[in-house]
């Protein structure tokens, strides 16, 4: 089975404090540590849990610069066998549309019987790519998939929908997935893994070498900006002594306790 | 004619919120741009849904026929850009939903229409559409504009747009399904209802919401301890169950629970929109998180900026001294 996994490296926002840069439409990204996408570490472990089925080739893709290839090294230290750098410093400002083209040219010339994606990268939040590049590959998809096994050429897929329900559904391949977080347990790479993945080549693809250069695109970035508050929250001040004290006082006053 | 269409989420026979959410956009979007709603219905037997919003728009388009019972993003995919290609609408708009999010980049871009994702607010100036989302972990807005077109396809969040009452008469049509059967690569099998826990988050007074800063799953220990002593249970956001450190039924969110407690203390939980879509509602809000910027105190009543770790232990024993 040969399985296609398309990652993104990302700033690792959720618990940073994130300030915009001075162009307007950037963050500050000097003080920010970089990591594959949450949702994408879980594709890439399903890509595993599939190739230790059912045996098979697994290709990791990403469109970053160069610093990306640390992040490609580690999934090929996960289990991945090949990688492949589309070098983004090839292009300036490419939108969610952009990159879905790109990674069709690219994923086109290769085999491929089942691809994975992050469900949503943390940054952009689009949750855009999978989908387009799916039907710009002419493959069926499936989005957020919680739950995923392969029978026959055809795959036995559960899908997260609201409210904790889920949507059981049988897909031809080849096809492409998004995957939600929590579908597995992502492991970790070994130290012995990362020393080999050091020496493998990754291969690296520019801008000239895609047998199509111009991708139009759907949007742009205007600016950036803090959103406005909606409620009024009152921050309660003070050492952790006096604000735990205040603040079981409110409680007190409200008759919470 | 540069109409605003809507595109009603329905699920297991009942219409959804989000679709009176867009019904409602839909008409702010319309009155200013001169023009009218219309709202397309695929589903079977879909009197009771149509029912509910012929109050709503100008126009109702209906699909009825048993292909459209279930959602399927592959089958809505081959009527709507049909019915695209035929009507032309100005803004064409989705819930960014579970089913939204399966079928709108796909139908855009095999119309090569512009589309964008997860939409707070939308502009319109002229022909030209500009949008308010959110990135980085929903810590900064982003204002984006489309490629101009005379068409685009848009998913709006839900709860951005607050459900209306209204008085229109919508003119009804019934429209012939362009397809007769699902296709074959996409098949649906079953719902699958959530399995119930030992714990009814929704059923609590007082919950006590943690996320990711609480770091360990040892910490957990500290957490029960300190709910024990406000008369709470223990809910999380969604990290903490794709760690396996709480059970699915603890999570509140889209994905998960809507809860209406008189207290939710949400503790080292940054405030995805996914996680505050479930708790929102609760008569009294109070966040705890080292971060002062972290969404969440953009949705609190109370917020302490500081190490949880050292607020939470305090606040136990100031509560059980006052109680």
């Amino acid at each position: 089975m040969d399985i296609i996994v398309c990652i993104k490296r990302v700033p690792q926002t959720a618990e940073a404090e994130v300030r915009i840069d001075s162009t307007g439409k950037d963050i500050e990204k000097d003080r920010l540590t970089f990591d594959t996408n949450e949702s994408d570490t879980y594709a890439l472990e399903e890509a595993v849990l599939m190739k230790e089925k059912f045996g098979g080739n697994i290709t990791v893709i990403s469109l970053g610069e160069k610093d990306t290839e640390d992040t490609l090294r580690i999934a090929l230290a996960k289990g991945a066998d090949n990688a492949i750098r589309i070098k983004a410093e090839d292009f300036d400002h490419l939108d969610a549309y952009q990159t879905s083209q790109i990674l069709q040219t690219v994923i086109k010339n290769l085999n491929y019987d089942i691809i994975f994606t992050g469900c949503i990268s943390t940054d952009d939040a689009y949750s855009q790519i999978g989908v387009t590049l799916a039907e710009l590959l002419e493959i069926p998809h499936a989005t957020l998939v919680i739950n995923f096994d392969v029978n026959e050429n055809r795959a036995d897929v559960q899908r997260e929908l609201e409210g904790g329900l889920i949507e059981h559904l049988d897909i031809s391949l080849p096809a492409l997935f998004t995957i939600q977080t929590g579908i597995n347990e992502p492991r970790y790479a070994s130290l012995i893994a990362i020393r080999r993945a050091a020496k493998k080549e990754i291969q690296v693809i520019g801008k000239e070498e895609l047998q199509q250069n111009e991708f139009i695109s759907n949007s742009i970035l205007e600016e950036l900006f803090v959103p406005p508050i909606s409620k009024r929250v009152e921050i309660i001040t003070g050492t952790a002594g006096e604000t735990a004290g205040k603040l079981a006082g409110i409680f007190k006053e409200k008759g919470l306790i | 004619m540069s109409e605003i269409f809507v595109l009603i989420e329905h699920r297991q026979e009942e219409i959804r919120d989000i679709s009176f959410e867009l019904l409602a956009c839909g008409r702010k979007l319309a009155e200013k741009n001169n023009s009218k709603l219309t709202a397309v219905v695929l589903g079977y037997n879909t009197k009771k849904i149509v029912e509910k919003i012929k109050e709503q728009a100008h126009r109702i388009l209906i699909f009825d026929n048993e292909i459209f019972k279930k959602f399927n993003a592959e089958t809505y995919q081959l009527v709507l850009s049909d019915l695209i290609q035929k009507e032309n609408p100005f803004i064409f708009l989705i819930g960014h939903t579970a089913f939204g999010m399966d079928l709108c980049p796909a139908l855009a871009t095999q119309l090569k229409i512009p589309f964008t994702t997860d939409c707070l607010d939308i502009e319109i100036e002229g022909n030209n559409v500009k949008v308010i989302r959110q990135m980085f972990d929903g810590k900064l807005d982003a204002k984006v504009s489309l490629r101009e077109n005379s068409s685009y396809i848009l998913t709006v969040r839900s709860g951005s747009f607050p459900a209306k009452e209204s008085n229109l008469e919508a003119e009804i049509s019934n429209l012939d399904s362009p397809i007769s059967k699902s296709p074959d690569y996409r098949k649906f099998i079953e719902y699958i209802e959530a399995v119930a826990g030992d714990v009814d988050i929704t059923k609590s007074d007082v919950v006590i919401g943690i996320g990711r800063g609480i770091k360990e799953q040892d910490n957990l220990a500290m957490i029960e301890d300190f709910a024990d002593s406000i008369g709470g249970v223990v809910a999380c956001s969604r990290p903490i169950v794709d760690a396996d450190w709480l059970p699915k039924d603890r999570q509140v969110g889209s994905s998960g629970k809507v809860i209406k407690p008189k207290l939710y203390i949400a503790i080292g939980i940054s405030g995805a929109f996914q996680h505050v879509a479930g708790m929102k509602n609760a008569e009294t809000i109070v966040a705890i998180n080292k971060d002062a910027n972290a969404p969440i105190f953009h949705e609190a009543d109370y917020g302490i900026v500081d190490d949880l770790f050292k607020v939470i232990p305090v606040l136990k024993e100031k509560i059980l001294e006052m109680k």
